[in-house]
């Protein structure tokens, strides 16, 4: 493993930039990779983002989707003994796999993300059903829960017609103004 | 008490019981709840996942409408809207660069971000006094499971209103509606969260980890305070029971449903018809109902 710190490109450097938060601080005592719900599906696991990140190696980050597994539950930052956060570490990572077209995410988390995004650009709130349909096509999962969607209904649980909000086109503009910052589409 | 209120996209389609309930409770409890008008959503976890500033710049929005709203408190039911509201609000108080480029981002330069964020559980437990008060006893005795899962309390320093590893919340209200809170293992683990469609696998595996928990606990329902929590234990507890053979129902219960039920109100205003995993046994006070692996449609892959 090479080191290799430059202040414009160095992996670590950019996390800094973009959440204050500094990969240098985790000693690896694996606390929070013990504790997250996900680990045991992962590859590369929240203190393994930690020690690549401190040691540069953007490739072996990058090609990897385990960072799209990660669920946001926040227990390795919670529980860290030194006060790191690699709940928002993994967060910035996402968003810079998207900025790379890095193309390592999980064809379903991806479509989930995608049409979840949609909803709200199209509604400012999420309609299920479209969000639903959307997420088949993405996903290409044309059958999955469709029997489950009666009972759905029956219970009153989705709605025919989308909420469109009156003020839709200042959430058009505020993902204008934030795509602007990153990218448009999980690759 | 007057106090606003962010229902969420959740609590107007699949989590329409977890409205119903919330606004059910709410005249027992002297609350008047203020809708933000226009709200829109949060961003939940793809917006963070994605995209850091779109995650606050959303959050903000509704901050910024309920302080022109006027309304000093906003209490958001769903566990992932109160954890992205109070994030978005905590970032930009520490951030003075991050709050600027917020209020052009939301073309709001007035916005203050003044509004406190609160959590039902958290509204709850302060309430807990008069809930005791106007409690009936037809909870009494009820052995429950109190599930946080992983939203409510994290990340600590943004919640902040109770121990983020061991905390006694759920169980104070579940204590003075008149049920007895099990000591149990798995509360404060992720159900899977926003995997519910996109990664049903895990969703079974970390949901049948914390239903046979409770079970063994003894408890005879898993309160939440979570849409997400709720439909990945209740819809997938199907999916769950199926691959998992699990033989028995494990009703999941809102808390507001559970506070509801412990003031006498009918099932049918809090929504338990809505509910795919039947509540009965807990309404009528009988044992978990015995049945064959379930059977009922959907819920599978």
């Amino acid at each position: 493993m090479s080191q290799n710190h430059n202040k414009e490109t160095d992996l670590g450097s950019q996390i800094v930039l973009a959440t204050g938060e500094n990969t240098a601080c985790c000693y690896q005592c694996g606390k929070c990779s013990a504790g997250c719900p996900m680990a045991e599906e992962m590859k590369l696991k929240p203190h393994d983002f930690m020690r690549l990140a401190q040691f540069n190696q953007a490739d072996d980050i990058f090609k990897d989707p385990s960072m799209w597994l990660c669920l946001t539950c926040e227990t390795c930052s919670a529980r860290c003994p030194n006060e790191c956060d690699p709940a928002r570490v993994i967060d910035a990572l996402r968003e810079m796999a998207m900025r790379r077209k890095a193309g390592n995410s999980p064809r379903e988390i991806s479509a989930f993300h995608n049409s979840f995004l949609d909803q709200i650009r199209l509604f400012g709130r999420v309609f299920e059903i479209g969000l639903i349909a959307e997420y088949k096509l993405r996903s290409l999962h044309f059958m999955q829960d469709v029997d489950s969607a009666p009972g759905m209904l029956m219970r009153g649980k989705l709605s025919f017609v989308p909420q469109r909000i009156k003020g839709i086109d200042e959430i058009r503009k505020i993902f204008k103004a934030c795509e602007d910052h990153g990218e448009g589409e999980v690759e | 008490m007057k106090i606003g209120y962010y229902p969420g996209c959740s609590l107007h389609s699949t989590a329409r019981e977890f409205d119903e309930s919330m606004r059910a409770i709410a005249g027992n409890l002297d609350l008047d709840l203020v809708e933000i008008d226009d709200w829109s959503c949060c961003g939940a976890s793809s917006a963070h996942a994605t995209n850091h500033l779109l995650a606050v710049a959303l959050s903000a929005r509704n901050l910024a409408l309920a302080e022109e709203q006027a309304l000093g408190t906003v209490m958001a039911p769903c566990a992932a809207c109160y954890n992205r509201l109070a994030s978005a609000s905590s970032e930009i108080k520490k951030d003075s660069k991050l709050s600027g480029t917020i209020n052009k981002t939301i073309s709001r330069p007035q916005f203050r971000n003044s509004v406190a964020v609160k959590s039902v559980v958290e509204l709850l437990r302060d309430l807990s006094p008069v809930i005791k008060q106007k409690a009936t006893p037809a909870l009494k005795g009820l052995k429950v499971a109190c599930y946080y899962g992983c939203l409510l309390l994290r990340p600590p320093e943004v919640t902040g209103w109770d121990d983020a590893e061991d905390p006694s919340s759920m169980e104070d209200v579940a204590r003075a509606i008149g049920a007895e809170p099990v000591s149990w293992s798995k509360r404060l683990d992720c159900c899977g969260a926003g995997f519910s469609l996109s990664r049903v696998d895990s969703v079974v595996r970390l949901g049948h980890e914390i239903i046979a928990a409770a079970r063994e606990a003894s408890a005879r329902a898993i309160v939440v305070a979570c849409p997400m929590c709720h439909s990945n234990l209740d819809f997938r507890q199907m999916a769950i029971a199926r691959r998992k053979h699990l033989s028995f129902e494990m009703p999941i219960l809102f808390i507001t449903q559970m506070v509801g039920l412990g003031l006498g109100i009918p099932g049918d205003r809090l929504g338990l018809g809505r509910h795919f995993i039947g509540t009965g046994s807990v309404v009528q006070g009988m044992e978990p109902v015995k049945t064959e692996p379930a059977t009922t449609s959907g819920g599978e892959n």
